[in-house]
């Protein structure tokens, strides 16, 4: 290629503005490629509320039920439970939950609305694990420091029964409290606020 | 040549397409050392594994289903009543664990000869980033089966991105499709697992082999045979790739399919490693198995993950240990490549390399327990250690005086006539009194202690010698 003669900086102009302008269009064509794999339209919609009936529920038993597809836990906690809960404080990472997700009906010691009824979401705060509810105390696995509470038998995280994470364990934050209301004194309804906080 | 239509079609073909050229550079101009072990079958074995697991896979897709409600219904269609399906299933999930087996193995030989080092830093990183595909393609096709262990396996990889600080959540989000692990994550999956993971393996193969052959292959010495030529310029320990290495490579084949063979048909679950037992039942949103481990070949960087008490800094530990393995060639500043010719630390470096290794991954199956994390934790440290002091270890290391020329190492059947000397004695006196029968056979020989003693002290030396 002779070069001699050659205008050299409009040779580079256009270079430049091409590989510009290219780049321009090239991302702008990534972006319903890269969109399309968000959720979609249905799966955002699917997250209706669930109600519960807890009329049945013994002292100590925990139902799971499904919302949004995850595994929402719901235990009717015994006055022993909760007086345990007390003394936990010093074990715990963020015993107040100042720095976990819940709504505000729930931000408080035992984090629930009625102290005896507990909801979370039971997934793991660590990498998305379903615990397991190991309500005994100081069972041969898990060693005298056990108060009852879920172990998530995946990275060995520790959370009491209010669902609040011990320290020293991977698991950065307490579990998260789903946002929910009592319909009655014995229905819950799972994916909605109470009534005085959404105003 | 009489002219015939075979050879006038040959002839059309090749002024169109460099088919003799390809071959030539590529096979039978292809020199390689003439120094080969055994470490250097699992580069072609690996490629095998590729080629099996592509056809299976195919003929997989053909029977399965990607939806959350059909998967795991239609492996186990699969696995009865297709014809020859179970087979084909098992090849391909025995192909997933045998390609983890013998890349390991291929990378280890790496570490062994210092096949990373200058001027294969390339090659190196070719093969890191198919490393990684690799782990990327067994991931999203151990989801595929929709089992226990599929769905909270891929849970919990999927949440390794949370931890990332501000995008976190929302790339796991972006990654699923969903806001728990469901039908669009299943499908998404699929497509990565049998289109975009595989041509992206199959390129960087590519790349690998070019890269390779532009450098030439290492060897057992880590000594460059292109440095030494003959008057026709090839290399004077070099000899061509076909057919000499095509043909052992074939006994290498013959060798691993009896392997592969044995476990496809007496074995495919391995003991709950290779097909864990979890994944036999249907995937279930609401309940983690009691105890989820990774397939085997995950577990050491799992364990290196449980090991941290944090959520970001297990994810940086678990990412590190890979990304570390990338910048080996700049870490280790040894002149010479073959541990042949390393001083005595970097063996003592790569053996407690190995050991962590390997320990981690038995850590990875097993559940979390304090005492298991605290071994975890300590071969953590071994395994990064390995690493992140190479600089100065390899720096510091007295290191052997490389030859210019490949050395030679007397073969077994060279040795063994000697040997069997040194250990045996003639029994006195048998060759004049009893049997025709006895003489110079089997039974007038004797072992010989003093030689027996002599042999053991030398291997005992060989083995300290080596370890220094």
């Amino acid at each position: 290629m002779k070069n001699e003669g050659v205008d050299q900086s409009k040779r580079q102009f256009l270079t430049t503005a091409l590989t510009v302008v290219g780049a321009v269009g090239t991302g702008y064509l990534a972006v319903p490629f890269l969109a399309q794999m968000q959720p979609s339209a249905k799966a955002m919609a699917a997250g209706a509320p669930v109600e519960v009936d807890i009329s049945k529920m013994e002292p100590g038993q925990l139902i799971r039920v499904a919302w949004r597809g995850k595994p929402v836990w719901i235990l009717n906690r015994t006055p022993q439970v909760l007086e345990t809960l007390i003394t936990l404080d010093n074990e715990l990472r963020d015993p107040l939950s100042l720095e976990s997700i819940q709504p505000e009906s729930s931000k408080n010691s035992v984090r629930s609305i009625k102290p005896e009824v507990f909801v979370a979401v039971g997934l793991c705060t660590h990498l998305g694990c379903s615990p397991t509810f190991r309500p005994e105390i100081a069972p041969n696995d898990l060693g005298d420091k056990w108060k009852g509470g879920f172990f998530c038998p995946c990275h060995g995280s520790w959370f009491d029964l209010a669902g609040r994470v011990y320290r020293g364990v991977p698991a950065p934050t307490n579990l998260e409290i789903p946002p929910y209301r009592y319909i009655t004194e014995t229905q819950l309804i799972i994916g909605e606020v109470p009534e005085e906080e959404s105003v | 040549m009489k002219r015939n239509r075979v050879t006038e079609c040959n002839d059309w073909f090749l002024e169109r397409f460099p088919l003799t050229k390809l071959w030539n550079e590529h096979m039978a101009h292809y020199y390689a050392p003439k120094n080969f072990n055994f470490w250097y079958f699992f580069g072609s074995l690996a490629l095998l594994v590729l080629v099996n697991q592509i056809l299976t896979g195919i003929f997989l897709t053909m029977n399965y289903k990607p939806d959350a409600k059909l998967a795991f219904d239609s492996v186990e269609y699969i696995m009865r009543d297709v014809n020859w399906g179970w087979l084909i299933r098992y090849m391909h999930s025995t192909g997933s664990s045998a390609f983890f087996i013998v890349v390991y193995l291929h990378m280890f030989r790496g570490l062994l000869y210092g096949s990373f080092k200058h001027p294969r830093e390339l090659v190196w990183i070719f093969g890191m980033l198919l490393f990684v595909a690799l782990m990327a393609e067994a991931f999203m096709g151990y989801l595929l089966p929709w089992g226990q262990m599929s769905y909270w396996g891929a849970q919990v990889i999927i949440s390794l991105f949370s931890a990332i600080p501000v995008i976190g959540d929302d790339l796991s989000l972006w990654l699923r499709g969903d806001y728990v692990v469901s039908d669009a994550t299943l499908n998404r999956f699929f497509a990565f697992h049998v289109i975009a993971v595989p041509l992206a393996l199959v390129m960087l193969v590519f790349l690998h082999i070019v890269a390779l052959h532009e450098v030439g292959s290492n060897n057992p010495d880590g000594i460059e045979i292109k440095d030494s030529k003959d008057p026709w310029g090839h290399p004077v320990d070099g000899i061509p790739f076909h057919p000499y290495y095509t043909v052992k490579d074939l006994v290498g084949v013959g060798v691993f399919m009896l392997f592969f063979a044995t476990v496809i048909f007496y074995i495919p679950e391995m003991g709950g490693y290779f097909l864990e037992p979890a994944n036999f039942i249907p995937a279930d949103p609401m309940k983690t198995p009691e105890h989820i481990a990774p397939v085997w070949y995950f577990t050491p960087f799992y364990a290196i993950l449980r090991a941290i008490p944090d959520k970001f800094a297990g994810v940086i530990g678990m990412g590190g240990a890979i990304v570390v393995l990338f910048l080996l060639p700049w870490l280790d500043r040894s002149p010479v490549k073959s541990i042949r010719y390393r001083g005595g630390i970097y063996k003592k470096a790569l053996m407690l390399f190995v050991i962590s290794f390997i320990a981690l991954g038995y850590l990875g199956t097993q559940p979390a327990t304090p005492t298991a994390t605290i071994v975890a934790r300590f071969f953590t440290a071994i395994y990064f250690g390995f690493f992140l002091l190479m600089p100065l270890y390899t720096r510091w290391e007295k290191t052997k005086p490389v030859p210019k020329r490949l050395t030679t190492i007397h073969s077994l059947e060279e040795q063994l006539p000697a040997l069997i000397e040194e250990i045996t004695q003639i029994k006195q006196g048998s060759t004049e009194i009893g049997h025709a029968a006895f003489k110079s056979s089997f039974f007038a020989i004797r072992p010989n202690p003093k030689g027996i003693r002599n042999l053991i002290s030398r291997l005992a030396k060989n083995a300290k010698g080596s370890l220094d």
